[in-house]
């Protein structure tokens, strides 16, 4: 039986894909990355660095919600306020779904609120940074 | 659903769940991803008690 892990079985599966199927996996691995933190990692067969990755950042997003932090909407207004949005759509899904929820809508009142307010943003963040290492993979960047 | 943390259980939750992606993420082998991880983590942590024991050193 063939070892994943041995150096010539990889030379013989990564000479097996086709080139088609390499530039689809490049463009396909960090869209899935984004939507589902850790799913462009599962479908090149990185299942732990994948369960690593989505557990990280889903328990930075609930953490934030669970601080009561606030989701940014879309706005034009102040540029924090932007920032915040860009880094909260990193998120990818979980974004979609709080919104659509109606969670996250801060709390002043709280200090730790605000905490939760930067754990969402910075959850956004991490996602970008593990789509495009799934992407880093899918163009053989890294093993 | 809502929970407390206190400020720097807060800081090590954030520190944990950065460094896991920053050592996956920025090294290539098991290895290393192990101790880049846990080098990000101990500077996180370590940054946050030296961070403010100098906001107590400006406050007094």
């Amino acid at each position: 039986m063939a070892n994943p892990q041995n150096p010539a079985t990889v030379t013989q599966r990564s000479s097996k894909v086709s080139p088609t199927s390499a530039a689809s996996m490049a463009s396909i691995a960090p869209v899935a990355g984004w939507l589902v933190p850790g799913l462009g990692h599962f479908i090149q067969r990185r299942y732990i660095r994948g369960s690593l990755l989505m557990l990280a950042v889903f328990v930075m997003f609930f953490a934030g919600l669970g601080m009561q932090g606030k989701v940014y909407q879309f706005n034009t207004g102040d540029l924090l306020d932007i920032l915040g949005f860009i880094g909260d759509v990193g998120a990818g899904l979980l974004y979609f779904v709080a919104r659509a929820m109606d969670w996250g809508g801060g709390n002043i009142h709280r200090a730790v609120a605000d905490y939760g307010t930067k754990y969402i943003v910075v959850a956004g963040l991490l996602n970008v940074i593990a789509a495009v290492d799934a992407y880093h993979i899918a163009i053989g960047k890294k093993p | 659903m809502t929970f407390e943390l206190s400020h720097y259980s807060a800081a090590l939750l954030f520190a944990l769940c950065a460094s896991t992606v920053f050592g996956i993420t920025q090294r290539t082998t098991p290895k290393d991803m192990l101790r880049y991880g846990a080098y990000c983590f101990v500077l996180f942590a370590v940054g946050v008690i030296v961070a403010s024991w100098l906001m107590w050193l400006i406050k007094h």
